[in-house]
């Protein structure tokens, strides 16, 4: 095995301030793990196959082959098209979002005031990893390539009636979710700056990221 | 503002079922009129201002649907920005198509059915072949059965775009039901013949339909209806407009598109 691939697979353990993005690579059989630290945070998450950013996670093929909303243990990520990229192994919060997407200057004027454009937000977040993350800037990833993302440690339930309720968090913290990849799998997250929303008592926390070997 | 184009295709608006489909307050003269066949796909520009309307040729319909700004279409419908805005999870008359940029691609005037699943997504080749079996060209011709993943990246394709413009979409006349749980259900028997949507255009967009099975559809027998589409003009939307007042929310849309607009 080459020195160079060695170094590919050595395990990943950061703190991810409030506010900040973070990308990186989980190879196929490591496992990622990411730690609400305090509670309620929400940690938008994009994947992509590392080979081919084409392939991305899609929410919407992801609800539609496990015929249901939430993402927890056994919750199988599929892509665009249609294959399996991570599992989820282990969940210690019980349910995470995917249909409320990610906060963004635009979105803000929109769901708050036309004032809050200048405020920080996931979107924002999102392209300035992709400016400066070799995988972003050299793989030409632009904003054409942020499709509607996870929400980890988010509650975000739907009513029978139809109705989109932003909840109050069931994380706590501490809890977290393990993820096995099942491809090598490129990972953007934006650790969310939204001081506009109470779902996270209007306080944004750091998270952990840590990959290792799959048991 | 521009005169008003030539109408074309008037010649079918005398089609029994079309007359049959004009209930619903509809007053304008029809700019033209034209027919998706079950199955297959279409897209077109639709300019701010003029009104479209989708129609049910049979029980059970779907229809695929995304929305792009035609002169950036970098900008897009955004699945989430049009739910978390409007605090909802189907799409019915008085909620509007956010683009992710904070602004309104269109809104939604009629709906005789009442709800229109922006959840479930696309069907794709396999599913397809799975559920209702493998169809070729060679044999079939263009009674094949094309996938809504498929029809929608040939027309993305037709403007330069591709399958990293293709995002969640809107599946027009399907109920979807979330239970307590999480678990979605889709509502057989929600969409009948004559049902129809309106789709009043607050930009200049492409829009991109294919006409094909939702994918919580059940098969194994594959019929997808036709839909008829009729273009009207529509009034600028008054300060009352029952999309404008729905929410807080939609007034600041409604505000971000009109300021794109100021000449």
């Amino acid at each position: 095995m080459s020195g160079a691939l060695v170094n590919e697979v050595r395990d990943i353990d950061e703190i991810v301030p409030a506010g900040e993005p973070w990308m990186g690579v989980v190879r196929r059989g490591q496992t990622l793990r990411i730690v609400d630290l305090e509670g309620n945070q929400a940690v938008d998450t994009l994947f992509y196959n590392a080979a081919d950013t084409a392939e991305h996670y899609s929410a919407q093929n992801t609800i539609q082959g496990q015929h249901g909303i939430y993402l927890t243990t056994g919750t199988v990520l599929l892509s665009n098209r249609g294959r399996p990229m991570l599992r989820i192994e282990e969940d210690t919060c019980g349910r995470h979002d995917t249909l409320g997407g990610a906060c963004s200057a635009e979105s803000n004027t929109v769901r708050y005031a036309l004032g809050k454009r200048h405020m920080h937000s996931c979107r924002d977040s999102f392209l300035l990893a992709l400016a400066r993350h070799p995988h972003g800037t050299n793989g030409g990833m632009t904003r054409r390539d942020l499709p509607s993302n996870i929400n980890f440690f988010m509650n975000v339930p739907v009513t029978p009636a139809g109705q989109l309720r932003f909840a109050d968090g069931i994380s706590a913290a501490g809890r977290h979710v393990e993820l096995v990849a099942l491809m090598d799998a490129l990972v953007l997250i934006s650790n969310c700056p939204q001081l506009n929303n109470p779902c996270n008592a209007y306080n944004p926390t750091p998270i952990r990221v840590m990959t290792r070997a799959h048991a | 503002m521009a005169a008003r184009p030539v109408p074309h295709c008037v010649v079918q608006a005398l089609h029994p079922r079309s007359d049959m489909n004009t209930a619903g307050g509809t007053s304008a003269p029809l700019l033209w009129e034209d027919e998706i066949p079950g199955g297959a796909h279409w897209s077109a520009v639709l300019r701010r201002g003029v009104e479209l309307r989708l129609i049910a040729q049979g029980d059970d319909a779907n229809v695929a649907a995304l929305f792009y700004n035609r002169e950036q279409p970098l900008e897009r419908y955004n699945m989430a920005d049009t739910l978390k805005a409007q605090h909802t999870a189907h799409l019915t008359a008085g909620c509007v198509c956010y683009s992710d940029m904070g602004r309104i691609l269109c809104s939604i005037t009629e709906d005789s059915c009442g709800w229109h699943d922006p959840l479930c997504g696309l069907t794709d080749a396999a599913q397809i072949a799975e559920r209702y079996g493998a169809t070729r060209f060679q044999e079939q011709r263009n009674e094949r059965f094309v996938s809504s993943r498929e029809g929608l990246l040939v027309e993305l394709g037709k403007y330069g775009l591709g399958e990293r413009d293709l995002v969640a979409n809107i599946n027009f006349f399907s109920k979807v039901v979330v239970g307590d749980s999480g678990a979605m259900q889709r509502v057989a028997g929600h969409g009948k013949a004559g049902d129809f949507v309106s789709l009043r255009f607050e930009m200049d967009a492409l829009v991109l339909l294919h006409a094909g099975p939702h994918p919580l559809a059940p098969g194994p027998g594959y019929a997808p209806p036709a839909i008829r589409l009729q273009a009207r003009h529509a009034a600028p939307p008054a300060a009352n407009d029952p999309c404008r007042v729905r929410c807080p929310e939609n007034a600041r849309g409604f505000i971000n598109t009109e300021r794109l607009y100021l000449s």
